[in-house]
């Protein structure tokens, strides 16, 4: 088991890393970075002080040297707008995102895997091909265009809810329900995946002759059996759920890290970019750690075959 | 005669008779869309990007002095919603086809270059998959597009090089399958290059389940282009693109639902068609693919 967890520790360094100097990469793309960091309209003296200060006129060794040196002390560098440590403004988001991811993962979880679950049990029934419709929906209706609609419905027509910013609990139904639509789709379709695996297996049909109810069997039985693969989707959901946000709060105004990124981008205010950039990655790359060492803990089959 | 005609027709129905109804419905769809993204220029009623400022913001069916009429209403800047749609179906259509082109030829190429030669170059590659895989792909698309600025031919490019690595993975596995089999071995005995090994004798024998990956991502990249495009960073006004007509319909969502409703319909309707589609083709090609 150790082994198994010291590998997959290994794996995620090695991936934090290679984001890390894809990150340095891609921000060194444009030719002089130092265009990247100056506020529009500078002059060229002001460029080419900044160019010396921040160390963009050394060989790019030394500077990827030195870049991953600065980030090891948590030091993402001053954001060249507002002229504060881009992390600090990164930070004041946070909370904002977390509380959308939250809210989109009730939704997804509450909904998805209900759905799953009715999907498997009654196969080949009307309720079952309307459902496969209904996450089908879902799978295939963009983020912004649920949003929107959400926004026309709810927020316009009926005037239930309010549509952008952050004011009260309220103003966190619509987002949490446009971001979590699609991640219930894909709980769905694993969540029933899963259970139609396990009742295909011996043990159901072995409960079955002994004269179990099928709602007997499932809940006890088959659900547990069936939660391990859920447990690696939800993981990676959170991740993806954390980069539809950018999406979803660029709709709804909704003031966390996604709609700042945007905002930063507009202002070209790239090491805020950065920072979340490498914040999002690094959960999505923690999450994915942590979910394939639960799902060791829980499956021994797995570090078995290792 | 006659009765080899019915019974040949007979068997074409029965096998039309194995295409369940809601493929045929959506491969209409599907047609109906590319015949009218294809037939943009002749049947658009006006020009995608002339302002008529006195008509802006007009409902659907307006009918202007001079007897023309605006099918779905007129934008912000008074251009007919219609003609832009069209010719956004075109972009959405367009930028999809050649960034799924662009990574399939990266991934499947760098996958079966991994699994011929093992070894060191096996280790970065599919190392560099994990990597690129731990960066969620709209993200990694957004940054790349922010520093490298927006245009048509970087957004393919950013698209196509955000999502090779689910090609590499399945052209790797497939193709140290299919490496171990006789007939390769064979061929490399009677002297065919490594070139000539992997695409005459392999890349056919493992372009099914690429195939079925290249059609979900067809419908991801149609997505992508239309977030991007919204969130500004991707085809850049006045060409129209869907994304990009529903970021300006978001604006003006309490006084002109049509703007942001319309192009959602369209993109909903290809994403779905496209899906539905890449979902039967799994089943039929790869029936074990069905539990994943």
């Amino acid at each position: 088991m150790l082994h198994y967890v010291a590998g997959r520790l290994l794996q995620a360094i090695i991936a934090v890393f290679g984001v890390l100097t894809i990150v340095f990469i891609v921000m060194r793309f444009s030719g002089d970075p130092t265009l990247l960091l100056v506020p529009e309209g500078a002059s060229q003296e002001a460029i080419d002080v900044l160019r010396t200060e921040l160390g963009f006129d050394r060989p790019v060794i030394v500077q990827y040297i030195d870049y991953l040196r600065s980030l090891s002390h948590l030091d993402f560098g001053v954001s060249v707008v507002q002229r504060i440590p881009a992390f600090d403004i990164v930070a004041t988001r946070i909370p904002y995102t977390v509380l959308l991811a939250v809210g989109a993962l009730i939704v997804a979880v509450g909904v998805g895997i209900p759905v799953g679950i009715v999907m498997a049990v009654w196969r080949s029934g009307w309720l079952e091909r309307s459902l496969a419709a209904l996450v089908l929906t879902g799978q295939s209706t963009p983020t912004f265009l649920s949003g929107i609609l959400l926004i026309l419905v709810f927020g316009v027509m009926l005037g239930w809810l309010p549509t952008s910013g952050a004011g009260d609990l309220k103003a966190l139904v619509l987002p949490s329900v446009a971001l979590g639509a699609l991640s219930m789709s894909t709980f769905a379709r694993m969540v029933r995946i899963s259970i139609v695996d396990e009742l295909g297996k011996d043990y159901v049909r072995a409960g079955r002759a002994r004269g179990l109810s099928l709602a007997g069997i499932v809940c006890r039985h088959v659900l547990r059996n069936a939660a391990i693969p859920v447990v690696t989707i939800a993981a990676l959901e959170i991740g993806n759920l954390l980069a539809g946000a950018v999406i979803v709060e660029t709709v709804f105004a909704w003031p966390g890290i996604g709609q700042l990124a945007i905002q930063s981008i507009q202002s070209r205010d790239f090491l805020v970019v950065q920072v979340i950039v490498l914040l999002i990655s690094l959960v999505y790359v923690v999450t994915s750690l942590l979910a394939d060492v639960v799902y060791a803990l829980i499956d021994p089959r797995i570090r078995l075959a290792q | 005669m006659r009765a080899h005609a019915t019974a040949s027709l007979r068997a074409a129905r029965r096998r039309a008779g194995r295409v369940p109804v809601a493929i045929v419905v959506v491969g209409l769809i599907l047609a109906m869309i590319l015949a009218l993204a294809g037939l943009a220029p002749w049947i658009a009623p006006a020009d995608p990007t002339r302002q008529v400022l006195m008509m802006r913001l007009k409902p659907p069916g307006t009918l202007t002095a001079s007897g023309q009429i605006y099918l779905l209403g007129t934008d912000d800047l008074g251009r007919d919603l219609l003609s832009r749609i069209l010719f956004g179906a075109q972009v959405s259509l367009v930028v999809a086809t050649l960034s799924v082109l662009v990574s399939t030829l990266v991934g499947v190429t760098l996958g079966m270059i991994a699994a011929w030669f093992r070894g060191w170059i096996e280790v970065i590659v599919m190392r560099l998959v994990d990597i690129v895989l731990s960066i969620p792909a709209v993200l990694l698309a957004v940054l790349t597009v922010a520093v490298l600025g927006p245009g048509f031919f970087k957004l393919i490019l950013v698209l196509g090089l955000t999502r090779w690595p689910r090609y590499t993975r399945v052209a790797f596995g497939q193709t140290l399958q299919i490496a171990t089999l006789p007939y390769v071995k064979a061929a490399e005995l009677a002297g065919a290059g490594t070139a000539r090994i992997l695409l005459r004798h392999i890349l056919p024998n493992i372009a099914g389940p690429l195939l079925i990956i290249a059609t979900a991502e067809f419908g991801l990249m149609i997505l992508f282009e239309a977030s991007l495009s919204f969130l500004g960073l991707g085809i850049q006004p006045p060409a129209p693109s869907w994304g990009s007509i529903m970021s300006v319909g978001r604006q003006y969502v309490e006084r002109a639902w049509w703007i942001a409703a319309f192009p959602g319909c369209c993109l909903f309707l290809l994403v779905f068609s496209v899906n539905v589609l890449g979902d039967w083709l799994r089943d039929r090609l790869d029936p074990q693919a069905r539990v994943r």
